[in-house]
């Protein structure tokens, strides 16, 4: 823990005081979170630091900082791992990961080197593969269900710090 | 639940209802494990501010004497004994059942202690607890006087835990000892995962060929070298005086003749001497047994490795139900730092996003089944035509070149007719089959198979005709042998006659080794052809992908900006990388490998040279000029196809070496073996001479044909028993597996059929809405209707309450239900008489619940 605080502490030394007694109320902006080595080459670091962010804006707290190490680390239980996976994925945050969701995932990840139709192919099986219920979007319990069976999720969804 | 949320929720100051809620939560976690839902209540906490974790220990110091009574408290409810409170005076007490209810309090908080990592609770929370359980557990295990066990409790966790982070770094080295992993994995995120098979199976092939080498050179190079005669002591180890001027010529030393030939590379070196050295090493046993268990390592190998790929692919060839949204989620790792690796990363999800497209689009569609069958017909007679045209030509040459060297002066072509026609034969066939193969429209992998299939037939064309040749050459050699025996007889004698001649008590001089009449070695020759042929096929390889891809790749780069037509997208363009070509000239070159290890020990260090080469080069080679494929495909889980080839490969090229142990005999004058009759006879002098009497007997007795007939017979059996076996594990397992499938069929069924009755019954009730719209009188009409007849119960069910009760109403409760002309009231009634029949407990999702019911309104009413 130390070591996290020591790493939030440098990003923005000015502000963040080495004294946690009197919970100061500091929040540290996205920008320079994101501009955190482990999290530079991440598609998603944008999503992540604002799905950790209390107001939602992006700002973190050095709370929120150690939450989003301890869930992204390898000792956190699948379950907590699965929601904020659920949490990043959604971008338009309706609890729900609709077509349109995972289109931007998409191109997220392959930095929009597919073609249009098949990224619509593609999200289509993927609606097709872990929809549930039938309402044509992602659900949590969709999301959880398919999650749980992947094999290779608790090693990817990891960062060490 | 919701209660216990509510509680979490006011978490931050009131400390009073902190604790209680972490009572409650110890309470439900001692009785049932991980909470999931925690996640839940801290979802709702993170909207508050948090208090900072130290603020949270220092409140908690405060309140953990207060707590730990409230802790007993709880405890002593699940123990069902009441002297909660008095858990501050245990430490002076000490009473029996007060120290038994320590001791069970104590063994609760170490397993809390221990499984702290696993709940799912927010970090404050769990320093909070943690620190807390860790003093009770420090303070009352001292009471209770387990002080010293409980260090020795500590040591050893201490020592667990070091244990498996050892083993966790040690599988992290591991990993990285892989060679050419990073080489594999960037090639792989560009090219997909077929051309990485191709390198991962060189790297396989690479340390095949490693333990080979270390085998041969540790067991068989290297004591003759260190221990047996050296060169020029023996006529066996001199170049002949003939060609003594020549020897060191680069052009003869590139045919593997001159010094080369008579190098301990060859078979020729060696000497028969019994045992060499002051170890008294047995070579030639030592040589045979070798060259025996190179077949056997490398068959060990091959059938290991497709025996782990078939267990791989059974293992996990089911959860494909997910496959595209197990990419979509967890294919980025989180870990990538390296702006490098992000990129390769990202090439690497868009090639396997578009596999998967292209196995999706393979399996959707779906043509004219005969027009298809036809031309995969037509395509494959038109390859065996090829095939067998080209057989004929090759036997046609080889009859031809054999007439060449009878005669005398032989041009340059016709001393290498055969190879060259080999070799454009292997340059042309190839892109043939491509072309004729393209008529039979396969799903790229599995037309890369039958590419393979054919070019491997075309290839054993070469070697057969190759081996014909060799094996007239042997014949030759051996009849050639009986006269030059005599020679050498004769001049033998001759010179020990002439030099004795003086004096005849004296030992006449030696012949000088170089003068010696050799024998032909036929061995050595057959080696040297061998090693020739190898090395003829490593430099065509080499200059192929030079000029093919690369010369191609600057062509068409440079020369571009003044073309007429664009190179880039037209005729020559890049050229795409040849798996199938790569992989079976890997595959033959293995087989020679494999043919020529016994004549020429030296061969397998060239190999493990070559394949250290290749992989470098190819890598660049592939990175630099090559373009991914237009249809990227995965490549199958299994290798077994390649090991396939290499096993057959593998059996092809032990049968000429058995053919030539079993029944040729060794040279008179070279080799291990010399002198004996067969080479096999080592074997039996072994036994006789350096093993105790009794081993004789036994291997007498083993070798008896009534002993090998039965055990043959045995191994038969077994192998018909374990086939039978196997079936039917296999159809057990796609038993399961269907069942399986059935299972999550029907759940996605049920939850699907909820969602489907709602557009229905939603369909039905836009129809049922109030005289506004059109279509509902006439139906209203229908219904009057339909009822009238039947007045006791309505026919139309809209909303589900009336689709459900469907059957009680049918069954004849209708007295209730009086058909009221608005739809809108049937809703509220039906449903409100819905909710007073509890006794008819029918599920939402019931799948046949509304149809019928909706079916049978119309006729029978």
């Amino acid at each position: 823990v130390y070591r996290l605080h020591g790493r939030y502490h440098e990003m923005a030394p000015n502000v963040v005081p080495m004294d946690y007694t009197k919970d100061p109320d500091v929040k540290l902006p996205m920008q320079l979170i994101i501009n955190m080595p482990e999290l530079k080459e991440n598609p998603f670091k944008e999503r992540i630091v604002e799905s950790f962010s209390e107001d939602g804006e992006g700002s973190l707290s050095f709370n929120d900082f150690v939450d989003m190490f301890s869930v992204l680390s390898e000792m956190a239980p699948r379950e907590l791992k699965a929601i904020y996976a659920f949490k990043i994925y959604d971008f338009n945050t309706d609890n729900f990961i609709c077509k349109a969701d995972l289109e931007k995932t998409l191109n997220k990840l392959t930095r929009e080197e597919l073609t249009a139709e098949e990224i619509t192919l593609v999200c289509e099986k993927v609606i097709e593969e872990a929809d549930m219920d039938g309402d044509g979007k992602l659900g949590f319990a969709d999301f959880e269900n398919m999650i749980s069976k992947a094999p290779d999720f608790l090693s990817t969804f990891h960062i060490r710090i | 639940e919701d209660k216990e949320e509510d509680e979490s929720k006011e978490e931050d100051n009131g400390s009073q209802q902190n604790r209680a809620s972490r009572r409650k939560n110890y309470q439900r976690k001692n009785r049932d494990g991980k909470k999931a839902r925690e996640e839940g209540g801290q979802k709702k906490d993170r909207g508050k501010t948090a208090p900072t974790k130290d603020q949270k220990e220092s409140e908690n110091k405060e309140k953990k004497t207060t707590k730990r009574g409230k802790e007993g408290e709880k405890k002593d409810r699940k123990n069902s004994t009441s002297s909660g409170s008095s858990n501050s005076s245990d430490e002076e007490s000490l009473s029996e059942e007060e120290l038994a209810m320590l001791k069970e309090q104590v063994e609760q908080k170490k397993k809390l202690i221990s499984t702290m990592r696993n709940k799912p609770w927010r970090m404050v929370k769990k320093l909070s607890v943690l620190r807390e359980a860790q003093d009770f557990v420090e303070k009352f295990e001292g009471a209770l006087g387990k002080g010293k066990g409980k260090k020795l409790y500590a040591y050893k966790m201490m020592m667990a835990k070091k244990w498996v982070k050892f083993k966790r770094d040690f599988e992290n080295f591991k990993t990285q000892c892989i060679p050419w992993e990073m080489k594999i994995k960037e090639v792989e995120s560009h090219f997909g995962s077929s051309v990485a098979s191709y390198f991962i199976f060189l790297r396989w092939m690479y340390g095949v060929n490693l333990v080979l080498f270390g085998l041969i050179f540790g067991l068989v190079i290297i004591p003759e070298i260190l221990m047996g005669m050296p060169y020029g002591s023996l006529p066996r180890k001199t170049v002949p005086r003939a060609e003594q001027a020549t020897a060191m010529d680069f052009s003869v030393l590139w045919d593997f003749e001159g010094y080369i030939k008579y190098s301990a590379l060859f078979y020729g070196y060696y000497n028969n001497q019994r045992t060499i050295g002051w170890l008294k090493y047995r070579l030639p046993m030592a040589y045979f047994m070798v060259g025996i268990s190179v077949f056997g390592y490398s068959l060990m190998v091959v059938i290991r490795s497709m025996a782990r790929n078939a267990n791989e692919s059974t293992a996990d060839g089911d959860d494909d139900n997910f496959i595209f949204s197990w990419k979509m989620f967890t294919s980025w790792d989180y870990l990538i730092g390296n702006p490098e690796t992000a990129d390769n990363k990202f090439a690497s999800i868009t090639t396997s996003f578009k596999e998967s497209i292209v196995d999706e689009q393979e399996s959707n569609k779906d043509e004219n089944i005969h027009l298809r069958r036809f031309l995969r017909v037509l395509a494959n007679v038109l390859i065996i035509c090829c095939l067998c045209g080209s057989g004929y030509l090759i036997y046609f040459v080889v009859k031809r070149s054999q007439t060449f060297s009878k005669m005398q002066n032989v041009g340059w072509y016709e001393r290498n007719e055969v190879e060259i026609v080999m070799s454009l034969l292997g340059m042309f066939c190839p892109p043939l089959f491509e072309t004729i193969a393209a008529l039979e429209n396969y799903h790229p992998r599995i037309g890369l198979k039958w590419q393979l299939g054919r070019i491997f037939a075309l290839f054993l064309g070469n070697l057969y005709t190759f081996l014909l040749a060799l094996m007239d050459d042997v014949n030759e050699k051996l009849a050639e042998e009986d006269v030059v025996k005599n020679i050498t007889h004769w001049t033998l004698l001759g010179h020990h006659n002439s030099s004795a001649g003086n004096d005849s008590t004296v030992t006449p001089p030696p012949l000088d080794p170089a003068d010696v009449p050799r024998g032909p070695c036929w061995e050595t020759t057959v080696g040297i052809e061998i090693v020739r042929l190898t090395v003829s096929d490593i430099l065509v390889t080499y200059i192929t992908i030079l000029v093919g891809d690369f010369i191609r790749a600057c062509f068409v780069r440079f020369v571009n900006y003044c073309w007429c037509w664009d190179l880039e997208a037209g005729f020559p363009s890049y050229a795409e990388f040849d798996i199938s070509g790569n992989v079976l000239g890997l595959v033959f070159n293995q087989g020679m490998i494999w043919m020529g290890s016994f004549y020429a020990p030296g061969l397998v260090g060239i190999n493990v040279l070559r394949l250290l080469t290749s992989m470098y080069f190819q890598c660049w080679a592939v990175m630099s000029s090559n373009v991914p494929h237009a249809r990227v495909f995965k490549a199958s889980k299994s290798n077994n196809f390649y090991m396939g080839l290499l096993l057959l490969i593998l059996f092809l090229s032990l049968l000429p070496v058995a053919y030539t142990i079993m029944s040729l005999p060794p040279s008179f004058d070279c080799g291990p073996f010399s002198g004996k009759k067969r080479m096999y006879d080592v074997i039996q002098e072994t036994i006789e001479l350096d093993f105790p009497l009794f081993v004789a007997k036994i291997f007498s007795y083993v070798a008896n044909p009534g002993l090998i007939i039965p055990a043959i017979l045995l191994m038969v059996l077994t192998i018909y028993y374990l086939n039978a076996v196997s079936k039917a594990y296999q159809r057990a397992n796609a038993e399961l597996k269907k069942k399986m499938q059935m299972q999550r069929e029907e759940e996605k069924n049920k939850r699907n059929n909820k969602a489907s009755t709602n557009p229905m019954l939603e369909d039905l009730e836009d129809l049922l809405t109030p005289s506004t719209k059109t279509e509902s009188p006439p139906k209203q009409a229908e219904d009057k209707k339909i009822e009238s007849p039947n007045g006791t119960s309505p026919v139309r069910k809209p909303g589900r309450g009336e689709v459900l009760a469907g059957s009680p109403m049918a069954s004849g409760r209708g007295a209730a239900f009086t058909p009221p002309s608005q739809a809108f009231v049937m809703q509220p009634r039906t449903l409100g008489i819905r909710a007073s029949y509890p006794g008819q407990p029918r599920p939402w999702g019931h799948p046949l619940g509304p149809l019928p019911g909706r079916g049978r309104g119309q006729p029978c009413y």
